[in-house]
Order: structure tokens, then C-alpha cells, then sequence
């Protein structure tokens, strides 16, 4: 991934700066820049999201992309973002501990490295609350 | 409009084809096809290719003019139109040929459906395929689509209460189907310890839950109805075709374990050819990996929401069953490369149809379905063909 790619990216994932919708009051994360609802009638703005979360479904990732391999097997879930949007996440917990309906909060990781001499792409995991 | 019949069939056979080319390959199943319509190239119209990825596979794009130059028709300047929607690439080139013919724009046309997956190494084709995906939003996280497929599995296992061994079940039934088909990668049954004893992958999948990564090609030649039989003696009408999307991240969808999209296209598709679940005679469903083919029987009305599992353990979706699925042994066991698999659907259709299915024939087969899907569950095709 290019520098440009990732680092235009880097408020929403370092900070969960997602968006909502100020006519319809839904939330969006990942962002959305055009409500799918409101349509032209919308008005979507950034909104800092709490990072607070429910493990929805959850699945332990023993083969991983060569970005991802050594981290191990490794818990990628779905979670309902308090505010009501769903997202793909891993979670950091040991892979037995993880369940569906357990609560998460955001934290602050190195996601994966973009070869030897790459970039390293930090953003946000979560981790039982 | 106007209605459309399929009147040619050809397809390679699937597997790791180290010796031959992405070219090699379609050039092969066009011949077949055209052979198969006893049908001179000059005839044809037009072409509509479902290719995935060639430029992430064998760095290759503007494939429509490489096909239309090395199947011999760049000499004549036919239109040809590459069609991409992830693993569900043939379903829509299928799709954009029916609505040619039936426009009344074209006259004979070739659907055809191409993938050549193992000139790169496995990691670079499953990042490939990772795109069929939301890049930045799952794959940059760290979802594989096998990660992808055992959410869905997970949070069906949750809600329904299937077990292990009935989803097992999905590939020892493709499996045995692919034993019967001269064209299947696996050709070999197996059993539910063979699923149960595989690599884990991503819980609950195992390496027997998912599809291969596989070379092939696939191409039907379709001309309008009541032209057809110029050509051939046994016509299959084109009874319905319909497509429909949903979000691209599995994240964003209504319901996990529920394709809506499919729901929209079976219903779409049963209301144009005026039919129910109840007079399809077989299905070909998308199971890239095998929860996905419980889902997609449920979301085509064949069982109940959260049923799948039992009807498949009770042998209903066998050779034989109330309603066989996957007939070719599916994309478990006759193998996925990746923009043919919705021609091979057809193909495999046609050949029902038409009785020539061999040890996996259906008796009195009169009308059958097709189900494709792109990524997990962003695009789905869906196709409903029967005997004149």
C-alpha cells in the first residue's frame, strides 16, 4: 500500500473518526461521505466514535496472509459499534476467550508491516472490555 | 423482448493445469462450444467473458480483445466485452449475453467464463481474491474470505444450532457428486472424518470447507429461441435471468447469515419465469466455501431459515434427494476458477437438460438453476433455464 493510501486514512484509523448523518442521526463507520438513506437530503459530518462495542460473530484465523503470519492465529470479529455501525476488527484476547455478545473497547495497534522495508500500519483493534 | 436458448456447451476440465495457458484454455472451451452447436466462428455476434482477475493473475488486462483476437474473430471486429464481479464474473457475462439476444441488438453470442489462478504463488492468489472484498475496511484488518465465510458460520451455528458434522456433510455430498463428472478437479469421495480431520483454516472452517484454487474455462453459445433449432436439436430456453447487489463488507449486511441479495434475485428470477422452488428439478449454488451453500438454499426458498444443515444430513440436496444441489460437484469438488465458475453452472445445467449428465443425470429433469455469487454476497446472479 502506498504512503499516500494509508495516510490519508489515518484519522479514521488511528481515532475512529467515522461519519454521521445530521438529517437521519445514523452513524457510519467505516465513514461513508453520502447517506444511503437521506441520499442528496443528508448531511454527513465526522463524528468521533466512543469505541465501545459487542462481538457480533467472530471466526480464529489460522491461516494467515503473509502481512498477517506472524502474529499466530489470531481472533478477527464483527462488532456492533455502540453508535449502531458494524466493522471488521481483530481482537486481542486469547483465541478461547473470545464470544459472541462480549463487550469490547478500541485500542491502539500495529496492524501489519508492508514487507521489510514498508510501512507499518498502525490503527485500531479492540480488547475485552 | 425476446427469448433465448443456449445451443452450445463447452468447458475444460478444472485442476492445477501447469501446462497450459490462460489462451490455451479459453480457446479450448470456445471450440468445444462452437463444435457443440456444430457453428462456424463466422456466425458469432459477440462475446461477453467473466474474468476476475487476469491483471493480479497472469498480468494481463484487456482481456475481451485478447480473447476476441486469439479465439480468431479480431479479424471480423466483433464486439467483445470482458464482464467482472468478482467470483461471480460468468454469472453476469451469461447474464449481459441473454440481455444481447434478447434485446434483439445480437443474434448468436458467446458467454464464456475464464480464470487461470496458479501462475502466481497461493499467497498472491488469495490476496487476489481478497479483493473480491472491502480492501480497506476487511482485508486491511486482516480478514481472509475464508475469515469472511466462518463468520457467516459462526453466527449461523449460533443462531440455528447446526452442527459440525452437518456442515461436513456439504463437501462429502460435492465430493461424491465430483467423482462423477470428467470435468471435476476431485474426482475421489470422501468421508466426514476427511472433512473433520482437514486443517483448520479459520474455526469452524477446515480445508475441506472451502474451494480450491483452480485453472478452467467455461463458454455457451446462446442465439434467439426461434432460431435455435438451425442449430441444435434440444435447445435449452433462457427462463429467467436476474442480478442483484448488496454491500460490499459483510460487516454492513442486514443479516450475517443471510444473502439478501440472493433472496432478491431468486425472487426476481422466479417471478420472470412465473415458477417456485418447486419446479426446479436441480440447482448449481455458489459454495466457495460449504456454509455458503446451506445459505444459499435457504435464501432460494428450497428449505427454512436455519433447516439447511438437517435437509443436507437427511441426503435431500443428493443425487436422488428432493432437490439435488451442485450436481458438478459444486466449486468444492469440481473446482473454482474463480470467472468461469458461473458458466460452468450453466453448462452443467444444460447438460441435465439435455440428459447427457452421465452417472449424475437427473431423471426427467425438465428446469433448472444457477446461483453465483461475488465476494460475500455483494453480487449475485441468478439464472433459470428448461427444456423446450
Amino acid at each position: 500500500m502506498s504512503v499516500a493510501r494509508f495516510w490519508r486514512k489515518i484519522p479514521q484509523r488511528y481515532n475512529l473518526i467515522g461519519t454521521k448523518c445530521e438529517t437521519c442521526k445514523r452513524h457510519f463507520f467505516p465513514p461513508r461521505t453520502f447517506c444511503p438513506d437521506c441520499r442528496r437530503e443528508g448531511k454527513v459530518v465526522d463524528h468521533k466514535f466512543s469505541g465501545k462495542g459487542t462481538i457480533v460473530t467472530y471466526t480464529i484465523i489460522q491461516t494467515a496472509p503473509d502481512q498477517f503470519a506472524s502474529h499466530g492465529p489470531y481472533v478477527l470479529a464483527i462488532i456492533k459499534l455502540d453508535e449502531g455501525p458494524q466493522m471488521t476488527t481483530q481482537i486481542v484476547c486469547d483465541p478461547s476467550e473470545a464470544k459472541i455478545g462480549m463487550r469490547v473497547k478500541s485500542i491502539f495497534r500495529r496492524i501489519a508491516t508492508d514487507g521489510e522495508s514498508g510501512i507499518i500500519h498502525y490503527g485500531t483493534k479492540f480488547a475485552p472490555e | 423482448m425476446r427469448d433465448v436458448a443456449v445451443i452450445g456447451i463447452g468447458c475444460t476440465r478444472f485442476g492445477e493445469k501447469w501446462s497450459e495457458s490462460f489462451r490455451d484454455m479459453f480457446v479450448e472451451a470456445g471450440a468445444l462450444a462452437l463444435e457443440d452447436a456444430q457453428l462456424s466462428g463466422e456466425k458469432i455476434d459477440a462475446m461477453y467473458v467473466g474474468n476476475m482477475s487476469a491483471g493480479r493473475f497472469i498480468e494481463q488486462e484487456h482481456i475481451g480483445a485478447l480473447i476476441a483476437d486469439y479465439a480468431g474473430m479480431a479479424t471480423r471486429h466483433i464486439p467483445s466485452t470482458r464482464v467482472e464481479a468478482a467470483c461471480a464474473s460468468g454469472g453476469l457475462a451469461f447474464r449481459q449475453a441473454v440481455i444481447a439476444v434478447a434485446s434483439g441488438m445480437e443474434d448468436i453470442v458467446v458467454a464464456a467464463g475464464v480464470e487461470k489462478m496458479t501462475d502466481v504463488e497461493p499467497g498472491a492468489s488469495t490476496d487476489a481474491l481478497t479483493g473480491a472484498a472491502d480492501r480497506e475496511w476487511e482485508g486491511f484488518v486482516g480478514a481472509t474470505f475464508p475469515g469472511l465465510y466462518a463468520m457467516i458460520a459462526k453466527d449461523y451455528m449460533h443462531k440455528y444450532g447446526m452442527t459440525r458434522e452437518q456442515l461436513a456433510q456439504v463437501a462429502v455430498k460435492n465430493h461424491y457428486n465430483g467423482a462423477r463428472n470428467p470435468i471435476a478437479q476431485f474426482q475421489q469421495e470422501i468421508t466426514l472424518d476427511t472433512v473433520l480431520r482437514s486443517t483448520m483454516v479459520a474455526e469452524p472452517l477446515r480445508l475441506f470447507d472451502c474451494s480450491p484454487i483452480t485453472d478452467g474455462a467455461a463458454a455457451v453459445i446462446l442465439a434467439p429461441l426461434d432460431r435455435a433449432r438451425e442449430f441444435t436439436d434440444t435447445p435449452i430456453k433462457v427462463l429467467a435471468t436476474a442480478q442483484a447487489s448488496d454491500s460490499i463488507a459483510l460487516h454492513d449486511r442486514r443479516d450475517i447469515s443471510t444473502m439478501d441479495a440472493t433472496v432478491a434475485a431468486g425472487q426476481r428470477a422466479f417471478k420472470m419465469a412465473k415458477l417456485t422452488h418447486k419446479d426446479i428439478n436441480m440447482v448449481e449454488v455458489h459454495d466457495c466455501f460449504s456454509i455458503a451453500e446451506l445459505c444459499a438454499i435457504e435464501d432460494l426458498g428450497f428449505c427454512k431459515k436455519g433447516t439447511a444443515g438437517k435437509f443436507t444430513a437427511d441426503d435431500e440436496t443428493a443425487l436422488g434427494g428432493k432437490i439435488p444441489v451442485n450436481t458438478s460437484g459444486g466449486l468444492k469438488a469440481c473446482g473454482h476458477p474463480v470467472g468461469a465458475t458461473g458458466i460452468k453452472q450453466v453448462y452443467e445445467i444444460v447438460q441435465q437438460l439435455r440428459g447427457t449428465a452421465g452417472k449424475r443425470q437427473i431423471d426427467g429433469a425438465k428446469i433448472g438453476m444457477t446461483q453465483n455469487v461475488g465476494g460475500t454476497g455483494a453480487t449475485v446472479a441468478v439464472h433459470i433455464l428448461g427444456r423446450v
